[in-house]
């Protein structure tokens, strides 16, 4: 079937009206679930899943999808208004879009972060449809010691995440690595920093350390000054862009949907890096590098983008060969097997009404989505006038909801306190909490390929140059040291850097 | 979101319902019963549960909500349920980790024999031996040759300590008494992943993750684990066929109550398990993913009290012998 007549097939089943309806249900929902903090797409479809049950494949697919990547759009919102990032993509969206809202110019942020991830859907989407299975056979040579090296390079050069100082940023990197290694370590099962805690056998909660570093902080910080409200007290100037904030997101989300396209396409947590990739970028590309952390449009367009065309694309290698990128991808996988369909390399062939009709149904979503959103700019950008006695307590009840949801772990909330306390320390003390999550969450992926690609060399190291994608990455991490180490490029740096100390 | 809320708010509801001890067992159930997964939401247990759940629902005549209860090998959520409310209106479905936590933890927050009710056996999926496509053995008796040749330059996937892929690979590398290069993963997906794109030699793992690839020809199949060979595979031989005895696994899987949870609850849920069982849509999707539901006699409170004692039993041998520990 050639790929004009299979669109068209996906096209038919996804117009059905009953099938827009559900994906609007699922976009609208997902973007709800997006905008709560803490409570994310994984328990919404883990919750929704039997109600399935009574709909047909195609139907429920549709919705589930729907969920999935309107959460990534609904995630963006908390981060840019109270700086509550429900996702770790949204934790590098946090960074400019809560400068720009403290600014009261949250209406241009929310507007460039639809606009960019709209346009990131569709293209991904494309990409989607027209190169599936070579791309996702492609995406098979990236084995343990592949991983390694794109981990390091995206370490390496994520230092630009940081607009302080240089050495701090490198700490609260190396913090959030040891956070990393908290529970169960998967190739001995001894348990690490654990104190002798079950709860923490699984290791601390990604959302949890979020919703505590970045938002239970901002809240304390804002609680130092009450009388003064801080949060949207600007002003609002605009809720639409301008000319010129125009101007500068076209490159920014050109260049995020590149990176979130091809990143996505990894099982082994692509989609983790396409954000910080795409931060990374940008603030090596700007003229005006030291804008970003003060509110930098592009900082927010260029890793919306990515992480959107990240979230269409991670479902070419659960769509093609039925592997999981990640946990919202495996649920699908049990969406699928509830539905009688075993997903992997047949459903393209067994199921073409299927596969085509989810893959229509993204565009379709996409614009539904940014048809919902865009309107919804204005009222988001209301919500910041609820007074901070009724603000912050819902914040912190609805991030400990979602969060406890996860995995029914009472630690989890825990989690949330701590790491509000630390967080606001953090702040007070100068350093910024987006390269502790970088950390964080990179940390574990790195230590757990580079084992895994000794244990296959039998311990000979020479693995990671020898073969040539890997070897590849590591000559571009050590361009990255050493274009940073020059001199000349030093002292332009230290112009960058050293604005705070 | 009211949805959620309201799942929420059942949840919670199951969760503390110290003040329902004392309804009528007859009544029973008058509130929605929540199934605990000791496992995350999506792998095969969770679907396994999933496919159960909602036939027991229209048998019991409530709405039976399956709750994930994540982390450390399936022991928090089988922890958990040991110390809820024994009313009937928390359960658990776990799987032959049940029996191996035991030899694997040095300490249980509960004893699988005492702290536990058993309702039924629900499921026993069959396992599968599986190469990458262009590994060169070509036969099952080949395979065991090659691995005896190579030994330690085989690298053997599996999804990390206790998990079902673990234990077979264990009685596999005990039966042809060689070692293999144990490449451990989070999770089966991961290591599927690399078996597809050729990273690693090897894999056991259960039909229900390996049918779909094997019927599509991106791995290959030596064996099943099971006395006889299974319908969805009709061409991959059993371990016995190949010359190896005594090598039987299924990963087996067991409802069960709190102990001390009304007798009359416990057949009242073992007679809604047996009518779940007998289902047409939970026979055939069960097929699809490679396994079928146990005869009615197994669904049975005494058939899963034995399977339990006789496999902690049994485990608690092989992993000794094998060194294994997972503290």
């Amino acid at each position: 079937m050639d790929l004009f007549s299979s669109i068209s097939l996906g096209f038919s089943v996804a117009l059905d009206p009953f099938n827009i309806l559900y994906c609007f249900v699922g976009v609208l929902l997902g973007t709800l679930v997006g905008v709560l903090p803490g409570i994310g797409p994984t328990a919404t479809i883990a919750m929704l899943l039997p109600i399935t049950f009574s709909l047909n494949a195609e139907t429920a697919l549709i919705m589930l999808a729907g969920i999935y990547y309107g959460a990534q759009y609904g995630g963006s919102t908390t981060a840019i208004l109270i700086n509550l990032p429900g996702e770790s993509s949204a934790a590098v969206t946090a960074i400019d879009g809560y400068q720009m809202a403290r600014q009261g110019r949250a209406g241009p942020a929310l507007a460039a972060a639809a606009i960019g991830s709209f346009f990131a859907g569709s293209v991904a989407t494309f990409l989607l449809a027209a190169f599936a299975p070579p791309l996702a056979r492609a995406a098979l040579n990236f084995g343990a010691p592949e991983y390694f090296s794109l981990i390091v390079l995206g370490l390496l050069v994520s230092i630009a995440l940081a607009h302080g100082s240089i050495l701090k940023a490198l700490g609260m990197i190396v913090l959030g690595l040891l956070l990393g290694m908290v529970g169960q370590d998967i190739y001995t099962g001894t348990p690490r920093f654990t104190f002798g805690l079950r709860e923490l056998f699984g290791g601390l909660n990604f959302v949890a350390v979020a919703v505590g570093v970045f938002g239970v902080a901002e809240i304390l910080r804002n609680l130092e000054n009450e009388h003064e409200r801080e949060v949207g007290v600007k002003a609002v100037k605009n809720l639409w862009l301008t000319r010129d904030d125009i101007r500068r997101i076209i490159m920014p989300v050109l260049r995020g949907t590149g990176l979130g396209s091809i990143l996505g396409i990894l099982p082994g947590g692509g989609h983790i890096l396409s954000a910080f990739a795409s931060y990374s970028a940008e603030k090596r590309l700007s003229k005006n590098p030291e804008e970003f952390g003060k509110g930098a449009i592009e900082g927010v367009a260029g890793p919306e983008s990515a992480n959107n065309a990240a979230a269409q694309t991670s479902f070419i290698p659960l769509m093609t060969l039925g592997i999981p990128a990640h946990p919202v991808m495996a649920l699908m996988i049990g969406a699928f097997i509830l539905q009688g369909i075993t997903p992997g390399p047949n459903v393209i062939n067994e199921q073409p009404a299927l596969f085509w009709g989810i893959i229509a149904s993204m565009w379709i979503g996409n614009l539904l989505l940014v048809i919902l959103n865009l309107p919804l700019v204005g009222l988001w950008v209301k919500m910041l006038s609820i007074p901070y006695r009724v603000l912050f307590p819902a914040i912190v009840l609805f991030a400990c909801i979602g969060t406890f949801s996860i995995n029914q772990n009472v630690y989890d909330i825990y989690a949330i306190a701590f790491f509000g306390i630390v967080g606001y320390l953090l702040i007070r003390f100068g350093c910024e909490p987006a390269p502790l999550l970088l950390g964080f969450v990179l940390g574990p992926l790195l230590e757990e390929h580079l084992r895994r690609a000794m244990i296959i060399s039998r311990g000979d190291p020479m693995i990671f140059i020898e073969r040539p994608i890997s070897a590849t990455l590591l000559a571009m991490a050590l361009a990255a040291v050493i274009v940073a180490v020059l001199p000349s490029i030093r002292r332009k740096r230290a112009e960058v850097f050293v604005e705070e100390d | 979101m009211k949805t959620i809320l309201k799942t929420l708010a059942f949840g919670l509801a199951a969760g503390s319902s110290l003040v329902s001890v004392a309804a009528m067992a007859q009544d029973y159930p008058t509130q929605p019963v929540t199934i605990v997964v000791p496992f995350s939401a999506g792998g095969p247990t969770d679907t396994v549960t999933r496919l159960v759940a909602a036939a027991m629902s229209e048998e019991l005549g409530q709405q039976v909500v399956v709750q994930n209860v994540g982390g450390a090998g399936g022991t928090l959520g089988a922890g958990q349920v040991a110390a809820a409310p024994n009313d009937g209106y928390t359960l658990l479905l776990h799987h032959i980790g049940m029996s191996t936590a035991p030899a694997l933890y040095a300490s249980l927050p509960y004893a699988p024999m005492e702290d536990f009710a058993p309702i039924g056996l629900v499921t026993e999926v069959p396992m599968t031996i599986v190469a990458r496509k262009d590994f060169e053995p070509a036969s099952l008796e080949d395979l065991i040759a090659y691995i005896k040749e190579n030994g330690e330059n085989i690298t053997y996937a599996n999804a990390g300590i206790g998990a079902a892929s673990q234990l077979c690979g264990m009685l596999f590398m005990d039966a042809l008494d060689t070692k293999m290069t144990e490449v451990p993963y989070q999770g089966t997906g991961p290591a599927m992943t690399d078996l597809l794109g050729g990273q690693i030699d090897m894999m056991c793992d259960q039909t229900t993750n390996t049918t779909s690839q094997i019927q599509a020809g991106e791995i290959k199949a030596y064996a099943v684990t099971t006395p006889s060979r299974i319908a969805v595979l009709p061409d991959v031989p059993t371990m016995a066929e190949g010359g190896v005895e005594n090598f039987e696994l299924a990963i087996w899987h067991g409802l069960y109550a709190p102990a001390g949870t009304d007798p009359a609850i416990i057949d009242r849920l073992s007679q809604a398990l047996q009518a779940a069982l007998a289902d047409e849509t939970v026979g055939n999707s069960f097929a699809e993913l490679g396994t079928y539901p146990v005869p009615a006699d197994l669904a049975t409170p005494a058939a899963l009290a034995e399977k339990l004692e006789g496999q902690i039993g049994l485990w608690a041998e092989v992993i000794a012998a094998a060194g294994v520990s997972a503290q």
